[in-house]
């Protein structure tokens, strides 16, 4: 039973960061209806200048934040370069473009930093939380401060003027123009924005899985299929996607002979073809129907 | 009267399509204008124009300045506000929502609570309904809702695409009545687009008949409507 409890909980804490990734795509995929194959890569090089910034000597909280404004300006100038420019063009292109982004991220990340495995910091240690042998202060504390940041994310979009025009802007554009918002830059601080998230999650899971430039395709993976099982138009169905994989992918690591950290990739792939064919819409997810 | 909207040798495209040919018409400030028109006459085009939400060419000034250059958005920040064919409505959010975000280039916290509250005044029903999605509401409420929508831009133009459109003639007959009175009460400028001529022509003041692209015919609506032969010919009716 205790095994059963720890591996429930360590499958919230990883499921924290599965839940700011999905949410990450999320946003993104609400304003562009396009999945960003490179935000793994945008939270991972977001994750690499923290690293350098404490390497200079500045504390974490103060890399942490600094990394927070780096990454929100990221995010706006890749879409302002990149995604502007292409944002007529058809769904190929489109992805070409996000491969592209995938690649160029991860090349210049292991040019400036190498790709030798390296040790990250937590801030909030790594002894047993309140005493208890069941979970870890680092788990804690990444499952405590991502609830954070959903939570002020969600009173944003909810009771903000900014976030009532990022939420028409990313549901009718069009509409949105005619009340005045002026939706392309909205669409850059959603970026913006998920580039925050991203770096959030990276910051948190470089403790877990080392820093290097391919530490976050295995969170992306599950990142989707996080996104895919809530639903792919809902972020809080994204943010619940997340914790579930989370816990699913750490009981049947547990449980399931056979089935060890090779197998745990196939797994999230796995559970995405399910759901996509089992409930495309996800559990959250709106069927969209068109009047015509 | 001051000219508050003029349109000259507007021509419109989509792709190599060309949907306007050259309209020229003005709209003067405080005035309640109608364009008739016939499914595909160009009414629609000539509304998107104005908003720069359709290739075209020719001068549209708006209170003596050009619009041409301008994004939708900054002309709507003029003080035009545009409803469009189909509501525009954002359905996956609530009725009040709604309303805020017609405010939303406003920055007057407590003229924007003020002015919803004025809006649940010529709509009650929005009130009843303003934390439901307005996805649910009727098509009438709905056509409502983005009238009450239109107007917290607070515009000094309002541009009305086709408001009586799948609507049951009881709920147009209110819907115009309120269209009347908003103009005389808030001074806001009207320029409604209809295919339902004999309803728009005794609302408005002043008429103008579109055909396949160009202006046919302009006046006083109440001539227009007394004339027989416009009347057979162009309005159908």
């Amino acid at each position: 039973m205790e095994l059963f409890i720890n591996q429930i909980l360590a499958g919230i804490a990883t499921g924290a960061i599965y839940a700011c990734m999905a949410l990450a795509v999320v946003m993104i995929y609400q304003a562009i209806d396009h999945l960003n194959f490179a935000q793994g890569e945008m939270a991972m090089f977001s994750t690499f200048v923290s690293w350098q910034l404490m390497q200079w000597g500045v504390p974490y909280w103060g890399a942490f934040l600094i990394t927070l404004v780096f990454s929100f300006l990221g995010g706006i100038a890749i879409e302002r370069v990149l995604f502007k420019p292409l944002a007529k063009a058809p769904i190929l292109t489109q992805v070409a473009g996000f491969i592209a982004l995938y690649s160029i991220i991860n090349s210049c990340a292991g040019l400036i930093w190498d790709f030798t495995i390296k040790q990250y910091p937590t801030p909030f240690g790594s002894s047993p939380f309140l005493g208890s042998q069941l979970i870890s202060t680092h788990q804690a504390g990444m499952i405590g401060l991502t609830l954070l940041m959903l939570l002020g994310l969600f009173f944003f979009f909810r009771y903000t003027r900014m976030g009532l025009a990022m939420r028409a802007a990313a549901s009718l554009p069009e509409s949105a123009r005619l009340v005045g918002i002026n939706t392309s830059w909205m669409i850059a601080l959603g970026w913006g924005m998920a580039a925050a998230i991203g770096s959030v999650a990276g910051m948190m899971i470089a403790p877990v899985v080392f820093l290097e430039p391919n530490m976050m395709l295995g969170v992306l993976i599950y990142g989707f299929a996080a996104a895919v099982l809530g639903g792919l138009t809902s972020p809080f169905g994204a943010v619940v996607g997340g914790f579930l994989v989370g816990i699913f992918e750490n009981l049947v690591g547990t449980y399931i002979p056979g089935v060890g950290n090779e197998l745990k990739l196939p797994i999230a792939l796995a559970l995405i073809i399910t759901v996509l064919v089992i409930k495309p819409a996800g559990l959250f997810g709106r069927h969209i129907v068109k009047r015509v | 009267m001051t000219t508050l909207l003029n349109v000259k040798d507007l021509r419109a495209y989509y792709g190599q399509v060309q949907a306007l040919h050259g309209l020229n018409f003005s709209l003067s400030e405080g005035s309640l204008t109608t364009l008739l028109g016939a499914n595909g006459a160009g009414k629609t085009t000539t509304l998107r124009a104005i908003c720069n939400m359709v290739r075209s060419s020719g001068t549209i000034e708006f209170d003596g300045q050009p619009l041409s250059n301008r994004s939708t958005e900054n002309i709507v920040r003029l003080g035009i506000a545009h409803v469009p064919q189909g509501r525009g409505t954002f359905t996956n959010m609530t009725v009040e929502e709604n309303l805020q975000l017609g405010a939303i280039t406003r920055t007057d916290k407590g003229g924007i609570v003020a002015d919803i509250e004025r809006m649940y005044g010529y709509f009650p029903v929005l009130k009843q309904r303003y934390a439901q999605q307005a996805g649910t509401l009727s098509g009438g409420e709905q056509q409502m809702l983005a009238v009450a929508r239109a107007l917290m831009l607070k515009p000094r133009l309002m541009l009305l695409d086709e408001p009586s459109f799948g609507l049951a003639p009881l709920i147009v007959r209110d819907l115009f009545k309120i269209l009347g009175q908003i103009n005389r009460e808030e001074k806001v400028s009207i320029l409604v687009v209809e295919q339902n001529a004999q309803l728009a022509l005794e609302l408005a003041d002043q008429a103008y008949v579109i055909e396949t692209g160009r202006i046919v015919m302009s006046g006083a609506a109440r001539d227009i409507s007394n004339d027989e032969n416009v009347r057979k010919s162009y309005l159908g009716y």
